[in-house]
């Protein structure tokens, strides 16, 4: 029984190194696979607006994910609304749009977040409570409208 | 002048048809808890009966059952270890297997009913130890960890001598994580049916009653399974403690009521829970107080019914039913009343404000509850299999030899 | 009720505070275009509520605790305005009336039996000092800011419930369903609790919550948002000029809400 485990699983450690290890041929042979010839997608995400992102791309890459988290909990409970890693920020920035011209939400393969999170496979969360894509009609009034509609809130209490 | 020493003899259960064949029905209702919480949490708890005023159902009220028992039944090992009654000791190692087997079937339907169950992990990181509920986490995982320490020391002979003060240790995490289930209620100002200190000692009597109920249960069906003997004497023992436990559980639910009746403020939810509520006065009366108290008391009690163990059995049965009514009552009937914002004053809003809320329960809420049931029996099955947790006999002379056979053997 | 404390007829009251909105409406206005003008950044709270918006990247303190203080005598039975725009705010449903529906505003109508004398209100998040809901959270995902606006960290929250037993105004509600297209600034999911968060988007900006800003366009100007830690706020002033209650007072739980003429 233990030398049968031992065989089975000498076998697939072999495997495993036969693949990525330090037999270049079968890592080649991968890579001839996923790579141009189209039979696993490789991610291509869309170019967000602008020059640039907030940070590098491989920053982003390896660490968008901590740098929302932090945010998220500096918004959340300390009120801070830097828009450098903000998510309403990436989103506007990053929105993909579809045949209609109208930024695609989550659903849509085409959505950023989707274009690298389906290829790794790994789920993305946020978009259970965040919206995926801008608000079309962003803010329910423009800045000066809000600060005249505030100004008259005020007058008519203090009015009374 | 001591008992014969008689040697109890463990013995795992047999396997073959008596043994897959339960389990298998076991695992299908197990399959049926999981679907229904899988279908919860896909489309969200519109699909149950819980709303923005009933927010705890039918998966709370099994859970917090099957939680709460599972917190009695270490009981039947408290007494042999902790107060050293010698016949309660074999059924000792049953009784923590039990309390494993129970919590965690209990856990994993308050678990999966989570708004948020891949939060668990949440859960179980960040805690705000202002919370009852924050502690009851603890408590509960806590629990696990001890009884699986109390069955070692139980069954490695060498651990023996540790029994007593593992018993100990147990004995007190009992009775704080009851508490603390209890409290759970018990600690909410807001809402008139709880905010009151007797919660916590009534949530203690109500696990010794259901806890040794379904140890009953368990070790009545066992033995005659596995066709090992189970002493009437022994039964009729177990029987009439569960006639006490029963009857002080009776005692605090009086003390509660009473109580609440004597304060002006409280007559509305009282006159809701005890005489015009639909539902739950009918629970109330019918099925706690009646089926799952007095009768299961004078089962045990009567002489014509006391050595009967089907009588026994027949009292378990019904105290666990009358356990599961008296959850209803408190966790749904609570919530059904409304919150008084404004005593004396009629109320009315889109929000079901000031009126007495409605409460179907769900397919997936039961499918959830009696899919935590199964896992609980299940893990009891399986570990009876695998490990020496049941006594090969329980008869009287076994467990309980008298004193006289041993002065004439040492004679 | 006049300046005197004395309660007036509606018609009264009204005719006598035109010619006083008039008045003071006219200087207010002219110091406020030229404050406007003047000073682009700073919006009304220059006007003796606060000196100037936090800017984004401080840290909310507790040198204020915002408050609102809700008048029934003026809120309009039938009149759903603060409801209307919050949920427009926010994204949900005012008109729902399922018991899975969401409500982080409902108007309540009360009656007395002895008399039959009816009033209304409006009943949201209370924003207790010392809040139930926060007590109860297992994760603490339910927390008071610093500046006392209690709110929901929905990253945190597992959706037990916990919550919505034990506030005692009913003030939560439980996401039964999955949600798409939030509102950016209002994000809201399946299985999570959520309840007023006193429009803290807003509050932040400077600008007054959706319901009091509409109930101050539009309907019978009933509340009044401000800092309770100012003395010289104007909601501070009413406080301490005539009688406000909060409501299930006797659970002491200093609530940022208060109400007159209930």
């Amino acid at each position: 029984m233990g030398s049968r485990l031992l065989v089975v699983f000498g076998f697939l450690a072999a495997i495993g190194v036969a693949w990525h290890g330090p037999f270049p041929i079968f890592s080649q042979a991968v890579a001839a696979e996923t790579g141009q010839s189209g039979r696993v997608p490789v991610p291509a995400p869309a170019r967000g607006k602008g020059d640039a992102c907030v940070a590098d791309t491989d920053f982003m890459r390896r660490n968008h994910m901590a740098v929302l988290n932090h945010q998220r909990d500096d918004t959340v409970h300390e009120g801070v609304r830097t828009k450098r890693f903000s998510l309403k920020e990436c989103i506007d920035c990053h929105a993909v749009n579809g045949a209609d011209g109208v930024p695609v939400t989550v659903e849509d393969p085409k959505h950023f977040c989707r274009s690298c999170h389906d290829y790794a496979a790994v789920s993305v969360d946020c978009f259970q409570c965040h919206a995926s894509r801008p608000d079309t009609a962003a803010m329910s009034v423009s800045p000066d409208e809000a600060a005249a509609l505030s100004l008259r809130t005020y007058l008519a209490g203090v009015t009374r | 002048m001591g008992r014969a020493m008689v040697r109890i003899i463990y013995r795992e259960i047999a396997g073959g048809a008596a043994f897959w064949g339960p389990l298998a029905g076991l695992g299908l209702l197990i399959l049926v808890g999981l679907y229904s919480a899988w279908y919860m949490e896909h489309y969200g708890h519109i699909v149950t009966g819980m709303g923005n005023r009933i927010v705890w159902g039918i998966p709370h009220v099994f859970a917090i059952f099957l939680i709460v028992a599972a917190s009695g039944v270490l009981n039947v090992a408290s007494i042999g270890s902790v107060f050293g009654r010698v016949p309660y000791k074999p059924m000792a190692r049953l009784s923590g297997l039990l309390a494993i087997a129970l919590l965690t079937g209990g856990l994993t339907v308050l678990v999966l009913d989570l708004g948020r169950p891949d939060r668990l992990i949440v859960a179980m990181t960040t805690y705000n130890f202002k919370s009852i509920f924050a502690w009851n986490i603890f408590l509960y995982t806590g629990f696990l960890v001890i009884v699986a320490a109390y069955l070692f020391v139980l069954m490695e002979r060498q651990m023996s001598p540790y029994s007593k003060p593992v018993g100990w240790f147990a004995l007190i995490w009992r009775v704080v994580l009851t508490s603390g289930t209890g409290s759970i209620f018990g600690w909410l100002v807001a809402r008139q049916a709880y905010d009151a200190a007797i919660m916590a000692p009534l949530f203690i009597a109500l696990s010794l009653s259901l806890g040794l109920a379904v140890f009953i249960l368990v070790v009545w069906t066992i033995c005659r399974w596995e066709g090992r003997e189970l002493g009437s004497g022994l039964l009729s023992r177990l029987g009439r403690l569960l006639g006490i436990f029963a009857g002080v559980v009776l005692y605090f639910t009086a003390i509660q009521h009473l109580t609440n009746l004597y304060s002006a403020e409280h007559w509305g939810v009282e006159a809701f829970l005890l005489w015009d509520g639909g539902v739950y006065p009918g629970l109330f009366w019918l099925v706690q107080v009646l089926l799952g108290g007095l009768l299961p008391i004078a089962l045990v009690f009567h002489p014509k019914t006391a050595s009967k163990p089907g009588a026994i059995v027949s009292a378990a049965s019904l105290v666990i039913l009358g356990g599961l009514a008296q959850l209803y009552v408190i966790i749904i009937g609570g919530q059904a009343y409304p919150l008084v914002m404004f005593p004396g004053m009629e109320v009315h809003s889109v929000f079901q404000d000031g009126v007495i809320a409605s409460y179907a329960p769900s397919l997936p809420e039961f499918g959830l509850g009696i899919g935590g049931v199964a896992l609980a029996l299940a893990i009891t099955l399986v570990g009876m299999k695998i490990l020496r947790f049941v006594p090969q006999s329980l008869a009287d002379k076994t467990v309980d030899p008298p004193p006289a056979a041993a002065e004439a053997k040492a004679a | 009720m006049n300046k005197l404390g004395d309660t007036e007829r509606p018609e009264v009251a009204d005719a006598r505070e035109q010619t006083d909105v008039s008045r003071r409406a006219f200087l207010r206005a002219a110091s406020a275009l030229g404050g406007l003008a003047l000073a682009p950044g700073v919006t009304l709270y220059a006007f003796g509520q606060e000196a100037e918006v936090r800017p984004a990247d401080q840290a909310v303190t507790s040198q204020h605790r915002w408050g609102m203080l809700i008048d029934a005598g003026r809120c309009g039975d039938g009149c759903n305005a603060c409801v209307t725009a919050c949920a427009d705010e926010h994204g949900w449903d005012a008109d729902a009336a399922s018991p899975t529906d969401a409500h982080w505003i409902r108007k309540v109508e009360l009656r007395d039996p002895e008399g039959g004398l009816k009033r209304t209100l409006p009943m949201m998040c209370q924003h207790c000092a010392s809040p139930p809901c926060v007590d109860v959270c297992p994760t603490g995902a339910s927390f008071k800011r610093a500046d006392g606006i209690v709110l929901v960290d929905k990253h945190t929250c597992i959706g037990c419930r916990y919550c919505m037993m034990a506030c005692p105004y009913n003030a939560r509600s439980f996401v039964h369903e999955p949600l798409a297209d939030q509102k950016p600034y209002a994000p809201r999911g399946k299985g999570t609790v959520e309840s007023c968060t006193m429009c803290v988007h807003r509050v932040d900006e400077g600008r007054q919550p959706a319901c009091v800003e509409a109930c101050a366009d539009t309907a019978g100007g009933a509340m009044l948002f401000g800092d309770l830690n100012d003395p010289d706020s104007e909601i501070s002033k009413r406080i301490a000029s005539y009688a406000t209650v909060e409501i299930r007072a006797d659970l002491d739980l200093d609530t940022g809400v208060r109400y007159r003429n209930i």
